[in-house]
């Protein structure tokens, strides 16, 4: 009986904690977004999961952007080491546009910055290890947009 | 100092389509050789583009980026003749840096 108690104090602690990471690296990933765009985002690109990598880029809850996101994907990759990912979007003033695959060892693709008069569309080819959603983030007049899709690999892109 | 890169920008109707091919292995840090010792972790993690001394793209990239990495872009204006520069740099302080010029 009291070890059951003790296991539940030890899980909520160690939860308590996870909280506590987290909103620090948010914190972090917040004040470097402000202060320079030249710095590596270690603690994003490091990430293992996407509530992670959102939180080390600042983002809070993006809002859904299927209709003002245009992300290109091929449905299915029969070679995980090249998927071409096209990110397009209508909204006005986009000035960050990040590339996910959600179940990558490190989640965070890519995160390009776009001054004023870049157009929002970047094409890059990133690696997939097995099936997974790319996700396409959007930033445009300060709000977060997202959208996803899944790719299916036939043939994953990490192994040897 | 890297391989070089395969750069292309060209104008149409007032706007600049950059494409880039990097030379890079961009390791993970993940595989492993057939003796099984891990390969260490060697990538791109910045590309910066400019055009006439202004940056037009800054970009961090993570190991989940392809080998050899592609990139697009568009920009409002350039005209032909003038420079797009673009320049990486790798988890281990390499760089490259390349030039060309915008085509008509």
């Amino acid at each position: 009986m009291n070890m059951e108690i003790d296991l539940q104090r030890r899980k909520a602690l160690k939860t308590g904690g996870g909280v506590g990471l987290l909103a620090l690296f948010g914190a972090l990933g917040l004040l470097q977004s402000g202060v320079a765009l030249a710095e590596w985002n270690k603690t994003a690109f490091s990430a293992k999961t996407m509530d992670d990598a959102l939180n080390a880029l600042g983002v809070i809850v993006p809002e859904n952007g299927a209709a003002s996101i245009q992300l290109s994907v091929p449905e299915i990759a029969e070679n995980g080491s090249v998927v071409p990912v096209t990110v397009a979007s209508t909204l006005a003033d986009v000035e960050q546009i990040t590339i996910f695959v959600d179940k990558n060892p490190n989640v965070l693709a890519a995160n390009f910055t776009l001054p004023k008069g870049t157009e929002a569309y970047i094409t890059t080819r990133v690696k997939m290890g097995q099936t997974a959603n790319v996700i396409a983030l959007v930033k445009a007049g300060g709000k977060f947009y997202r959208t996803s899709k899944e790719v299916k690999v036939t043939a994953g892109g990490c192994g040897g | 100092m890297g391989n070089p890169m395969k750069i292309r920008a060209a104008v149409k109707d007032g706007v600049t389509e950059v494409k880039i091919l990097m030379q890079h292995e961009m390791e993970t840090g993940l595989r492993k050789e057939a003796d099984g010792t891990l390969v260490p972790a060697w990538f791109i993690t910045e590309v910066k583009a400019q055009y006439q001394g202004r940056t037009v793209l800054e970009t961090q990239f993570g190991q989940s980026v392809s080998k050899n990495p592609y990139l697009l872009f568009r920009f409002k204006g350039g005209a032909a003749g003038e420079k797009i520069t673009v320049s990486w740099v790798d988890n281990k302080g390499d760089t490259r840096s390349d030039e060309v010029s915008i085509a008509g």
